[in-house]
């Protein structure tokens, strides 16, 4: 099990440690604190409200500009909803695994983070496989639109982080998605 | 068991000590009994004399709580009690009997030093006079609530015959505030959600808290670094290490009988899950499944010889059990229903508590491992998951969703006949997990 990572480009601090986890091997790391502030290691993918202003001239400057803007479109254009139990893309979506795929083909120094996620029903480790077995096929979908591998990293969160709270359908089919997250 | 309690000398000394946790003075939790057992048994806890300057805190009624809290007890009124006897000698079995009293517990407290406090306390059987048990316990007032879950303990098992679980831990997920702004939090409480503990904070998930067998640490999945690694920390020091963090999937850890080895759920870059066994020594991981299919929750038989899953591999989550030894094939336990999953096996072996899925809604069931593979589903909920079986096997706890849709704790008993609901007074609660006897 103990794989490299694939290549990520180093383009900050978040990132590097964001990097560093993929190949940390088991090793001890003794921390003496027991409160971990929220958010304190990594940077704002997932909407959390980080701006990030584009300093212009390098290469990298423009890569993180490109990851902004991808980022702060519209939820339903960087989302892909699935039916109960389902990993099946629908064709619905093509549209947009085609747009996310022709950014990353034309920048490929460009990351993308793939985070699956269900609903809050049934048992919660079980919904990480299903979060990842969604994550997958978007992955599989961006590949064989040309995104290489090394583009993409995925990540299931399960029923942990759902993007609205209910009891009821509307709710539930809200949570069964996959969010695109362009890394800065 | 009984005869065997019974057997002990008057005065067995039992040391309270609370370890590095400072106590608070009431339950976090409020209890309602949402199915009871007609047949709960009529008992009085009288209350025990205190002298002057003694703490104010009230071992009987502590006890009396407990024991009605099991759904087994009903514990009688402080206003219908005729008199307060401190001791035997003082019962009036007569008058008791009239009131359909099955039992008294009485009790008196001592302070041979300041904070010093001697609790003698003794069961009788009003019918017959008996003295059932009689015992001392020594400690300090920070030590008064746990004492009160021991003596608790003691007549839950004169009683019925089965070892109390009241001086017991539990540990939770409490997640706080509103998406996409919520903190989580890893507690630690007693069993009955009194003295909650955050063990462990982060904005990010966290997940599949479980209890090392001797119950000084725990292990947990967290989110902290964005992707899943696989934490244990000791409880005493606070003192933590990630003990996989491989790239992918790092979840649902399991510790062996012997406490020597994590059985975990990784993934491969084609996101495919499976359940490997961690060394905590050596580092050195095995491979146990190979399948396509979603294999993930992991449970380790209690002669460490095998492990109890969930698999997808036929279409939907069905619980396997696979031996370690190499090249064994998993066979398959479940039949019942189209969804079985999170399973946890019971402290004796015999059955697994797991989640069913029931015309929709999902439930926690138990499937004896020993019968004819039938489900035996114990709740009526639309929300029932993360099943944990008590240390003595009589219940379960689970999380579930309260009318308003909250995440709350709820125990059922293993027989189905008992089921309460654990109010926590904010946020959601998930992921209840007991812990082994002796980790007070």
């Amino acid at each position: 099990m103990k794989r490299l990572p694939t290549t990520i480009l180093l383009l900050s601090g978040a990132m590097l440690l964001a990097a560093c986890h993929g190949k940390t091997a088991v090793k001890d790391q003794p921390t003496a604190a027991t409160e971990v502030p929220a958010g304190s290691t990594t940077g704002g993918a997932g909407g959390g409200g980080t701006t990030m202003t584009p300093l212009g001239g390098g290469a990298t400057s423009s890569l993180q500009a490109i990851a902004q803007s991808g980022n702060d479109e519209a939820r339903d254009q960087r989302t892909v909803y699935f039916a109960f139990d389902s990993s099946q893309i629908d064709p619905a979506y093509d549209v947009i695994i085609a747009a996310h795929a022709k950014t990353l083909t034309a920048n490929p120094g460009l990351q993308i983070r793939l985070e699956g996620n269900t609903d809050d029903r049934g048992s919660r480790e079980y919904n990480i496989g299903l979060g990842e077995r969604r994550a997958q096929a978007v992955r599989r979908a961006l590949m064989l639109q040309g995104v290489a591998d090394s583009q993409i990293t995925t990540v299931s969160y399960g029923a942990e982080r759902p993007a609205v709270q209910g009891d009821n359908a509307a709710a539930w089919a809200k949570n069964r998605r996959v969010d695109m997250v362009y890394q800065p | 068991m009984n005869e065997k309690t019974r057997s002990y000398a008057l005065a067995l000394l039992l040391i309270a000590s609370l370890g590095a946790f400072a106590p608070r003075a009431r339950a976090e939790f409020v209890v309602q009994i949402t199915r009871g057992q007609d047949t709960a048994i009529p008992i009085a806890i009288v209350p025990f004399s205190t002298p002057p300057g003694a703490s104010s805190f009230d071992v009987a009624a502590l006890v009396a709580n407990d024991l009605d809290g099991s759904g087994r007890f009903k514990s009688m009124s402080r206003k219908d009690m005729i008199d307060m006897p401190h001791r035997g000698s003082e019962i009036s079995f007569d008058d008791w009997r009239r009131l359909d009293d099955d039992y008294i517990l009485v009790g008196r407290t001592k302070m041979p030093a300041p904070d010093r406090y001697d609790l003698s306390f003794e069961l009788y059987n009003v019918l017959t006079h008996q003295r059932l048990f009689g015992y001392e316990i020594h400690t300090d007032a920070a030590g008064l609530r746990l004492a009160g879950h021991q003596i608790a303990d003691k007549v839950f098992e004169s009683v019925l015959g089965i070892r109390g679980a009241f001086a017991t831990r539990i540990a939770y997920v409490l997640v706080l505030g509103q998406v996409p702004h919520r903190t989580f939090q890893l507690v630690v409480a007693d069993a009955d959600g009194a003295n909650p503990h955050v063990v462990m904070q982060s904005g990010q998930p966290l997940m599949s808290p479980a209890w090392s067998p001797d119950g000084k640490e725990l292990a947990y999945v967290s989110f902290e670094d964005k992707l899943p690694s696989i934490y244990v920390q000791v409880l005493k020091t606070g003192a933590r290490r990630v003990v996989s963090a491989t790239a992918g999937v790092n979840q649902a850890p399991a510790w062996s009988p012997d406490g020597k080895r994590l059985a975990v759920t990784l993934s491969n870059r084609a996101g495919n899950l499976d359940i490997y066994v961690l060394d905590l020594a050596t580092h050195a991981l095995t491979r146990i499944t190979h399948n396509p299919g979603i294999d993930t929750e992991p449970q380790w038989s209690p002669d460490g010889k095998s492990l109890y899953f969930t698999s997808d591999r036929d279409g939907g989550p069905q619980i396997f059990k696979v031996s370690l030894s190499p090249g064994s094939r998993p066979q398959r336990l479940s039949f019942q229903g189209a969804y079985n999953a999170g399973p946890r096996l019971s402290p004796d072996g015999s059955s697994l508590a797991l989640v069913t899925r029931v015309h929709g809604d999902y439930r926690i069931g138990t499937l004896s491992l020993k019968g004819n593979g039938i489900i035996h589903v114990l709740t009526h909920g639309r929300f029932d998951e993360s099943p944990s079986y008590a240390p003595n096997g009589a219940e379960i706890i689970y999380a579930t969703h309260s009318s308003s849709g909250r995440g709350i704790l709820a125990l059922v008993s293993t027989d189905g006949r008992v089921q309460q609901n654990l109010m926590s007074p904010e946020g959601d609660v998930q992921e209840p997990v007991w812990g082994p006897f002796g980790s007070e």
